[in-house]
């Protein structure tokens, strides 16, 4: 299989007919997934699905960040959206997509954690964020990423009295978010560069780049996976067609 | 005080608003969706597959495994990702409650998995759960004598009601909550749990409530069925 894949982009053809720089049809976001979270959202990238969604809290701040409220990501590979992916706990490709999804929302700074402090030192907001997979038809990353943010963008603050959450009471005010970075994947089959990698052409995928990209086109964190190396110039590439392909996305999340 | 009016104005003998659709999600064998009022479920088969390790497999019979699981954020208070006591033994009585239908001498030495998540929680989620699951073992075209219908009845401060929420389930002077699973076709009652305090009159009587409540439940199952495979094997 790996093997035809490669021949048909060598032939400037996608196995579906798109062009290389080209996302699936519907992009499609829907909210609301679950009334009990803070936020939550679906998101459908062809027949890839993803749901996320926030649940707030309040806690103590880390010493090195007591005047800033907490993030944490968690994602699950749901076994009912992959025949090889099993339950059991999170296995390094779990994590690993935990993780690209926390530092393209962490590193970028797109949350204002300093609006999340409560007292200093002593009470914070913790944002916590669940990432499962439902249908996996290729690109979990980018499904994933841009369902974490459509729940963060979705999330409102529950009512706080006395330092203590009311549980399942909704205030109106919304998570304070300074921008909005969605993350791109850009997959390297053979010598071609493609996005959004269907199921069979990222099961030929030598190497991968997520690239989370601004509204301005700046980039907020990367990374690399697969075991095969990129020259610099594919890497140039590859944020480029990152930056460029995103349009569809964020067009779904406006 | 009496519970003379149910919270949300539903007769007591009356289940919440129903919804199943069937095929959700394309990567799996067989999938389901199963929504009573607030609470919604989804589920999805794989196999029959090879089971590991080895020695789990079984000449006589195929193996039946279910996994039941809480979305973190489908309850108020986010719930840790992975299993808890509560997950595993919901698993062990969703298995349970299925195998009565299924034909597991038709896939000897292998393996069916069930995997049931709620993505939103309001009472009667192991219920939701089974009428997902029994819909997408369907779906996935196994061996099956007939589907599983499920329901919570239970009592409310001094009335006995069907498919309780949450609310409900909080109220004030208590409320006993009483899952149920049946083969409507053979009367035949596969899951039966109860917490609480109830007579055994009133038991007679919820659970009776219960089996007329599954004959409209498996209606909506039925009717999922049908809009997926209309007009197939014409």
């Amino acid at each position: 299989m790996k093997k035809y894949v490669e021949a048909v982009l060598l032939n400037n053809e996608r196995l579906d007919g798109r062009k290389f720089d080209e996302f699936r049809k519907p992009v499609e976001i829907s909210y609301d997934v679950s009334n009990k979270a803070e936020g939550s959202a679906r998101v459908k990238i062809g027949k890839t699905e993803v749901i996320a969604g926030v649940k707030m809290d309040v806690g103590k701040p880390y010493a090195d960040s007591s005047d800033k409220g907490n993030l944490m990501v968690g994602a699950e590979r749901l076994p009912v959206s992959n025949p090889e992916f099993l339950p059991g706990p999170p296995n390094a490709q779990t994590i690993e997509l935990a993780r690209i999804i926390d530092r393209g929302i962490r590193e970028s700074g797109m949350i204002d954690l300093k609006k999340l402090c409560i007292k200093e030192g002593e009470l914070v907001w913790n944002i916590i964020i669940d990432i499962y997979t439902i249908n996996d038809d290729g690109n979990l990353i980018d499904a994933s990423a841009l369902a974490a943010i459509a729940a963060l963008k979705n999330a409102v603050l529950p009512e706080l009295v006395d330092d203590k959450v009311q549980w399942g009471v909704f205030t109106k005010t919304k998570v304070p978010l300074k921008f909005e970075p969605i993350n791109v994947t850009v997959y390297k089959v053979g010598k071609s560069l493609i996005i959004d990698a269907g199921r069979d052409e990222e099961a030929a995928t030598d190497a991968r780049l997520s690239v989370s990209v601004s509204e301005t086109g700046s980039v907020h964190a990367m990374q690399k996976g697969g075991s095969t190396g990129m020259s610099l110039d594919e890497v140039d590439k590859a944020i480029g067609l990152a930056i460029k392909a995103v349009k569809p996305l964020r067009d779904a999340l406006k | 005080m009496a519970y003379n009016k149910r919270f949300d104005g539903r007769k007591f003998d009356e289940v919440r608003e129903m919804e199943a659709k069937v095929g959700i999600i394309p990567r799996a064998e067989g999938s389901a969706m199963f929504r009573t009022g607030k609470t919604v479920a989804i589920a999805a088969v794989y196999g029959p597959r090879g089971v590991f390790p080895a020695f789990l497999q079984n000449p006589k019979e195929g193996r039946l495994k279910c996994v039941y699981d809480l979305l973190s954020f489908s309850v108020t208070e986010r719930k840790r990702p992975g299993p808890s006591r509560r997950s595993t033994e919901i698993s062990m009585v969703t298995e349970d409650s299925l195998k009565p239908v299924l034909d597991l001498t038709k896939f000897s030495y292998l393996g069916v998995d069930v995997y049931v998540y709620i993505t939103q929680a309001d009472a009667g989620t192991r219920a939701a759960g089974i009428n997902a699951a029994a819909l997408a073992l369907a779906d996935a075209g196994m061996s099956m004598k007939d589907l599983i219908t499920s329901i919570a009845v239970g009592k409310v401060s001094d009335k006995i009601v069907v498919d309780l929420d949450k609310d409900e389930e909080d109220h004030e002077d208590g409320a006993t909550d009483l899952p149920m699973a049946m083969s409507t076709r053979t009367g035949e009652i596969t899951l039966l749990q109860m917490d609480g305090n109830m007579t055994q009159k009133e038991i007679k009587e919820a659970v009776e409530m219960g089996m007329k409540a599954c004959l409209d439940i498996k209606k909506v199952q039925v009717e999922a069925l049908k809009a997926k495979y209309k007009g197939a094997g014409k």
